[in-house]
């Protein structure tokens, strides 16, 4: 029998919104000293209530839409009830029924669409540091704002997965709305994985979800790895069992962290605290209008318009900032004769420093190198006969029929006269002066 | 007339006048409480260092011709207001050495006023009660008649105003918690519309229904009061734009032609002491120049199903917080009564049971809330007793948890709603119990409330009676 992936991915990104979720304490929680950035609403305390964030819900609206998904007219926050440490509340604030955003996709560079089942906003929880015997809880982390992005199980390789997070992590990094780095825990993912017989509709009877995953190379392997150990078992007439696993690096496989046969009850309700949430169609607008280009306009754009080759493309759109830098420099190379493609050319394969170059002298620069300086005959005449006297075995070898060491004495000519000569006229030339 | 008697307004004129200062004032209060709070457990904590420090504050200011509010007024604030710095029992075991590190909304605004607070009052712990004998630290015993029920779950806020141990007093209202203490014990509770008065810093009971009201001698000084706490605050999202007006403005317009319901279903079954009151205060109503109308609101009988519904499931997860790990006091330190609310709204928000029951209740609650919309479409207010019996017996009720919970039949509804309601005394019963009467309205309709409770209180003076200590 053979057996074919399916594969669904949960990604919470955390917004770099200068609040957290639903306080006013900062959300920059990064290296920050344990418990400095808390008050009444965050701790939990007693009587404290939650204000939303209405940056973050732009914010989380925004990422929706870049997803192409529908947004919700009316839409609330719930109650996520379950008892853990760093949980001071008891409940995690985030949406249950009615997410702000649903039906989305993700288009992959084959053309297959990955679709978004819904993009919701939640608050993040604090941190447990575990010392010696003792657990210590740190809540700078508790309420910082947390978008949750759920695909449907559409992937069916950790290839596919792969192309969609980087595309995800782009056209988040794209918003500005969070760093999205996966080291630092603002980007983290939780796949799904199971097998199901190839050629049958109906999906798997199991799930098991990977947590823990700090690298998109660790998803990869962690898929790659789950593939092969459930292949193994469906293969022994077994079920592979519903359970939460994680990602050891040590030992380059999943191990189990828990079973999930007894499925959480989170007792979900309407979050009373706030009140719903109405999103005309003017808001929805208005925040369109308000989102800088995403990659995939970009991309059409640069090909479109630069008419530059789909490689040059895919470096140049990676990041904002090389876009924005990209567009000045053909805005100010225009005025100097200089194309896109020249341009493209030096950012691609020169390393520029686009956070030290001005897109001026950046031109400047293509300008200078790409100056053909005319001399006169005569002069030019003067430097190569000196070149060739003082490169005797080049002369030599280039008579006795090595014709490539006329390239070394071009090289000559130029590096002595210090100046970017017509190569084709020197080596016309050195031919005539070396008969 | 001793001072700790007064009124707000004839304290505010005294203070003014510097007929007395405030430390006199206050001092009035304390000793009253020192005297009776042994007998009547009105108080869990009483601040007298930090009341005397306010009060000597507020005579400087006072001589330095400043006006405030409530500059000078001893008031005493339910134990589930935060304090900061002073303890916030709710009390429950589980918060018993609990020292908040911020004050309430209310606090605020209160302590802005330039009021004095005197303590924090007794209270059936975490607000789950209708008679004041749920406080792990001891039941509050009503003062016209200590073998008797003081009403809660605001037992000591309403205990401390008839008692002059205070000249006003804040307290929670998520099911009648203000109303049925200030009718038992002869003094005035505000219920406002929810939303009106923030809820922030105050430990919440069932957030969808707590309201943030209080007590106080007369009905005018309820309207002063509510000048004070009314307003939005963006601490609470769930709070209404604000509106600025004077509540005491239209206090003495008379209640000449406005019609008043009376709803069917909230008179039928009445104690015989408590129908007669209220037929009573029907006619003086209407003696008044109202007219009466009857009223019919058929979703009423099921107030007290949704409401058990609703109120327990946001119980058991504002109650969530107390988990053991933090304030020092593990999950085993809730009293019964908590215990039985965390049990039934965890039952009634689990998966299979959630649309059977929560669902259901939340549907009941738009029928009710649509039944007072219509009925407002029609009549100015309502007006119904407080509770369907007097005060009764302490330990009546203790060991039958669903008579204690009927208790609230007549009160619920307005919480379920989330309208105004005041109640106001109307008399009292063949033992010498108080018993009150409350006026319901639409939405933000606080100002007819107190136009009509006023009328109702120059009518009858029933404030005037003291209870004998």
């Amino acid at each position: 029998m053979k057996y074919k992936p399916v594969i669904g991915l949960e990604v919470h990104i955390e917004l770099k919104t200068k609040s957290k979720m639903f306080c006013g304490c900062s959300a920059n929680y990064f290296g920050q000293k344990p418990n400095t950035h808390t008050c009444p609403v965050c701790l939990g305390l007693p009587g404290a209530l939650p204000v939303p964030n209405k940056t973050a819900i732009d914010w989380c609206i925004m990422i929706g839409l870049a997803l192409n998904c529908d947004i919700a007219n009316f839409s609330k926050f719930d109650r996520k009830n379950y008892f853990y440490p760093d949980l001071p509340k008891g409940y995690q604030i985030s949406q249950y029924d009615q997410p702000f955003c649903l039906k989305g996709f993700v288009e992959l560079s084959d053309g297959k669409k990955i679709g978004i089942t819904r993009v919701h906003m939640e608050e993040d929880t604090g941190k447990l540091i575990h010392q010696d015997e003792n657990s210590l809880i740190d809540f700078n982390r508790s309420g910082v704002p947390l978008v949750e992005i759920v695909t449907e199980p559409d992937f069916e390789n950790a290839k596919e997965v792969i192309e969609y997070l980087k595309k995800l992590q782009q056209i988040i990094r794209y918003l500005n709305v969070s760093d999205a780095d996966m080291e630092k825990g603002n980007m983290r993912l939780e796949p799904n994985i199971s097998l199901k017989i190839e050629g049958i509709e109906e999906l798997p009877n199991y799930k098991v979800e990977v947590k823990n995953i700090n690298s998109f190379r660790f998803v990869e392997k962690a898929i790659e790895y789950e593939i092969k150990r459930q292949t193994e078992i469906l293969c022994k007439e077994q079920i592979p069992a519903q359970e939460t696993r994680g990602w050891d690096e040590d030992k380059q496989k999943t191990v189990p962290q828990r079973t999930k046969e007894e499925a959480n009850d989170y007792r979900y309700f309407p979050e009373p605290d706030i009140p719903p949430l109405i999103f005309t169609q003017n808001k929805i607008q208005e925040l369109k209008s308000q989102m800088p280009e995403m990659p995939g306009q970009t991309f059409k754009r640069f090909k479109t318009n630069y008419n530059l080759n789909e490689y040059y493309i895919e470096i140049l759109t990676k990041e904002k900032l090389t876009v924005n830098y990209f567009d000045e420099s053909v805005a100010v190379g225009k005025e100097h004769n200089v194309s896109p493609n020249q341009i493209a050319n030096l950012l691609v394969n020169k390393n520029i420093n686009v956070n030290s170059t001005l897109p001026a002298d950046l031109i400047k620069n293509i300008l200078n190198s790409t100056k053909i300086t005319e001399i006169e005959e005569p002069e030019l005449k003067k430097i190569i006969s000196r070149v060739l006297k003082e490169n005797k075995k080049a002369v030599k070898d280039y008579k006795s029929g090595k014709e490539t060491a006329i390239m070394f004495l071009l090289g000559q000519v130029m590096k002595t006269s210090r100046l970017k000569l017509n190569a084709s006229k020197i080596k016309e030339l050195l031919k005539k002066m070396l008969q | 007339m001793n001072l700790n008697q007064l009124t707000i307004k004839d304290a505010k004129e005294g203070l003014k006048a510097k007929k007395f200062s405030s430390i006199e004032l206050t001092k009035a209060c304390i000793e009253q409480i020192k005297k009776y709070n042994k007998d009547l457990s009105a108080f869990i904590t009483i601040t007298e260092k930090e009341a005397l420090e306010s009060a000597k504050k507020a005579d400087e200011l006072i001589s330095n011709k400043q006006d405030l509010p409530f500059l000078g007024i001893p008031v005493a604030l339910k134990d589930l207001f935060s304090t900061k710095g002073i303890k916030t029992t709710a009390a429950s075991n589980v918060l018993k050495d609990y020292v908040p590190e911020y004050d309430a909304t209310v606090v605020r605004k209160l302590k802005d006023a330039g009021a004095v607070i005197v303590g924090k009052t007794n209270l059936d712990a975490w607000a789950h009660g209708s008679s004041g004998e749920n406080s792990d630290f001891g039941p509050t015993k009503n003062p016209w008649n200590k073998e008797y029920v003081p009403g809660g779950s605001s037992s000591g806020s309403a205990v401390s105003v008839a008692s002059d141990m205070c000249i006003a007093s804040t307290g929670t209202d998520t099911g009648g918690s203000i109303r049925l203490p200030a009718s038992f014990n002869n003094v005035v509770g505000l219920k406002p519309t929810y939303g009106r008065v923030s809820r922030y810093g105050i430990i919440a009971m069932a957030s969808s229904l707590d309201s943030i009201g209080h007590f106080t001698k007369t009905v005018e000084d309820s309207a002063l009061f509510f000048n004070v706490t009314a307003g939005k605050d963006i601490m609470d999202a769930t709070t209404l734009p604000d509106l600025t007006e004077d509540f005491t403005k239209n206090l003495d317009n008379g209640i000449k032609g406005l019609k008043i319901g009376i709803p069917k279903e909230f008179v039928s079954g009445l104690d015989e002491d408590v129908e007669i009151t209220f037929k009573q205060s029907y006619k003086i109503l209407e003696n008044l120049g109202a007219q009466i109308v009857d009223i019919k609101l058929p979703y009423t009988e099921y107030g007290i199903a949704a409401y058990y519904i609703i109120q327990p499931s946001e119980v058991s997860s504002n109650l969530a917080r107390y988990d053991g790990i933090r304030y020092g006091n593990k999950r085993s330190t809730f009293g019964d009564e908590a215990k039985r609310r965390i049990m039934l709204g965890t039952f009634t928000l689990s998966s299979g049971y959630y649309d059977a029951y929560y669902k259901k209740a939340m549907s009941i609650r738009t029928l009710i809330k649509k039944d007072f919309d219509d009925t407002f479409q029609k009549i100015d207010a309502l007006f119904s007793p407080v509770c369907s019996t007097p005060p009764w017996k302490l330990g009546e009720k203790i060991s039958d948890p669903l008579k204690m919970y009927l208790s609230d039949a007549l009160t619920v509804t307005a919480n379920i709603a989330g309208i105004p309601s005041l109640s106001v005394p109307a008399g009292f019963s063949s033992n010498d119990l108080p018993i009150g009467i409350q006026i319901m309205g639409k939405q933000l309709s606080e100002n007819i409330l107190f136009r009509i409770g006023n009328a109702f209180e120059k009518y009858t003076n029933f404030y005037k009676q003291k209870p004998k200590l």
